[in-house]
């Protein structure tokens, strides 16, 4: 089970959750879910819960089974075994679905409506949607209510589809890579709109498989691999496990078995690159052991770096043998 | 940013008519801004009432025989748009990113279905109106007002069973494999309906094949609103049949959907 993974993201959250009745229970329940495409095991035995109020990062490598789980979250598909539950009921359910919200992927809006349209269109579907002027100014597209979506720019077409997740008023989005191929300026303006929604009360599940902006949204980080959860923690103890050194020297002995050395790699010059999470401790190791050593260097993994680490590392021990 | 604080909803879901008649609306405007589908809706059944109707002298200054080639033209023409926009058009939209998304809202299949059928009999109609001109202005065809509406209305109807088969179809298959399949099924079924030559001409065999047809009930029953020349017994029992038969597997289908396959 998971409770146990999300206790310690629940105390540190800072802010209390709306105290609506059903608070207590989960937003999305997912158990002990496994879906396969053909012989490929997109998600094996996945367990997660996200409660009202929480901003949860869904951090994975492309292929991990990050967008195979929101689609299960979303009723678009069905698990091959293990339940689903959005706000309580099945999500294939077209009720369930009231208080969710969606990014469609920028490249799928119709091009030949209109952008008032789309709007009207997927807000007619709700019970009480923001009325379609007052969406388009929030998001900056008021000035071109009128256009095709065909004929706008990719970062307008991204504003529209997290603007189109905010119509129906919801209890919780999904938002599938919300900021993928935009600007610094552009991204900054969708972060704001999400902060914004989640300091509402609302509820974000948001996949990306860039660190930086699961880093910039987040309080609850989940690192998927392969189909299988190797991570789910505040976002303060994920990033102290990946902010990793790089240590690279060269040397006739071999020390990828130094302490704190936790992956470590041959480069093509002959030297060694060593990953640690304290490079200071490693060097004195290095002294004081009296190991020959020279063309020392030591720079900080970048948070890519140091995710593709962790992924790679976490991908060898026993958790992914039962996924083959 | 008080615009969109998310709250428990109040208010109930929007009721199914009203649903409806939204997918309705965004599908006419999707179907109507992109010209060349709707030209080519137009322009075919007029097109080949130029060339097959309008010259033959002893059909087309034949009240009875025009006013049947323009049903069987007008009928080829609905059962040409029901597969072509509905077998190929669901296809190709469900390659679409969009149509995942719209599967999210939270709404049934039914609505969207609706809708897909409705305006599929609202482009039958625009079709058919070229036809009627030409027909009314080339040839001896005639019909009261009477007669006309309620072709309009048995049109309608009979557009029903061949819409859900392009549905069955466009929910089954990709769009590559859609094309041919819509090609193989039209052209069969409209030359054993009768819609190319009269069934008049056809050897007993073939006709009994042909009334268990739904072209040829559909075209005996839009011939029959015409010009009152009586149907055979079976031809409304055939269409509804059919038409069960289309709903189950267009239903089917799109149930065993999960959009875009993956490998």
């Amino acid at each position: 089970m998971s409770a146990q993974r999300t206790s310690p993201t629940r105390a540190a959250r800072p802010e209390t959750a709306p105290p609506d009745a059903d608070a207590a229970r989960p937003v999305v329940a997912v158990d002990h879910v496994t879906r396969r495409f053909g012989q490929v095991v997109a998600l094996d035995d996945v367990s997660l819960r996200v409660g009202a109020g929480e901003l949860v990062g869904l951090l994975g490598p492309n292929g991990a089974g990050k967008s195979t789980l929101l689609s299960l979250v979303s009723g678009q598909r069905r698990p091959d075994a293990g339940t689903v539950r959005l706000l309580g009921g099945d999500p294939r359910d077209a009720r369930s679905r009231v208080g969710l919200g969606l990014t469609p992927q920028e490249t799928g809006l119709p091009a030949t409506l209109k952008v008032r349209e789309v709007v009207d269109f997927v807000g007619g579907h709700y019970p009480n949607p923001v009325p379609t002027g007052e969406l388009l100014d929030q998001f900056g597209l008021a000035d071109l209510a009128r256009r095709q979506t065909g004929a706008m720019s990719g970062g307008q077409k991204r504003r529209l589809a997290v603007a189109l997740s905010l119509v129906g008023r919801p209890r919780v989005v999904l938002l599938d890579e919300p900021t993928t191929g935009l600007d610094v300026s552009a991204r900054q303006a969708l972060w704001d709109a999400i902060r914004a929604y989640h300091a509402g009360g609302g509820t974000v599940l948001l996949t990306s498989h860039y660190l930086e902006e699961v880093q910039a949204l987040a309080q609850r980080v989940v690192v998927i691999d392969q189909g299988v959860v190797k991570a789910d923690d505040s976002l303060d103890a994920i990033l102290r496990r990946v902010s990793l050194r790089r240590v690279v020297v060269g040397s006739p002995a071999d020390l990828s078995d130094r302490p704190g050395v936790v992956r470590a790699d041959r480069l093509g010059d002959g030297r060694q690159e060593l990953y640690t999470p304290d490079a200071d401790a490693l060097v004195r190791e290095l002294v004081t052991s009296g190991v020959d050593f020279h063309d020392l260097e030591i720079r900080g993994a970048s948070l890519e770096e140091a995710f593709e680490q962790m992924v790679a590392r976490g991908a060898a021990p026993t958790t992914e043998a039962s996924a083959r | 940013m008080t615009t969109t604080t998310p709250r428990a909803p109040a208010a109930a879901l929007p009721g199914p008519l009203r649903m409806t008649w939204l997918h309705l609306k965004y599908q006419f405007l999707e179907t109507v801004r992109v010209p060349v589908a709707v030209l080519g809706n137009l322009l075919f059944p007029a097109l080949a009432m130029f060339f097959f109707v309008v010259p033959q002298k002893e059909v087309a200054q034949d009240p009875l025989a025009a006013t049947m080639a323009v049903a069987s033209l007008g009928l080829f023409a609905i059962c040409s748009a029901s597969l072509f926009t509905y077998g190929l058009g669901v296809a190709e939209d469900r390659q679409l990113p969009f149509d995942p998304f719209v599967r999210t809202l939270p709404a049934g299949p039914a609505p969207r279905m609706a809708a897909r059928v409705l305006n599929g009999g609202v482009f039958s109609l625009f079709g058919l109106v070229p036809l009627v001109l030409i027909a009314w202005l080339f040839t001896d065809a005639s019909v009261t007002w009477g007669q006309l509406l309620a072709g309009v209305g048995t049109v309608l109807l009979v557009s029903v069973p061949f819409v859900l088969l392009g549905m069955a179809i466009g929910y089954s298959l990709s769009a590559k494999a859609a094309l041919p399949v819509v090609q193989v099924i039209l052209f069969p079924l409209a030359f054993a309906g009768g819609l190319f030559l009269p069934p008049f001409l056809f050897p007993d065999w073939l006709n009994t094949i042909s009334m268990a047809t739904p072209t040829r009930a559909g075209r005996d029953l839009l011939v029959q609103a015409l010009t009152g020349e009586p149907a055979y017994g079976g031809a409304w029992f055939v269409l509804l049949g059919w038409t069960v038969l289309f709903a189950a597997l267009a239903v089917g289908a799109y149930r065993r959907d999960e959009g875009r396959r993956f490998r």
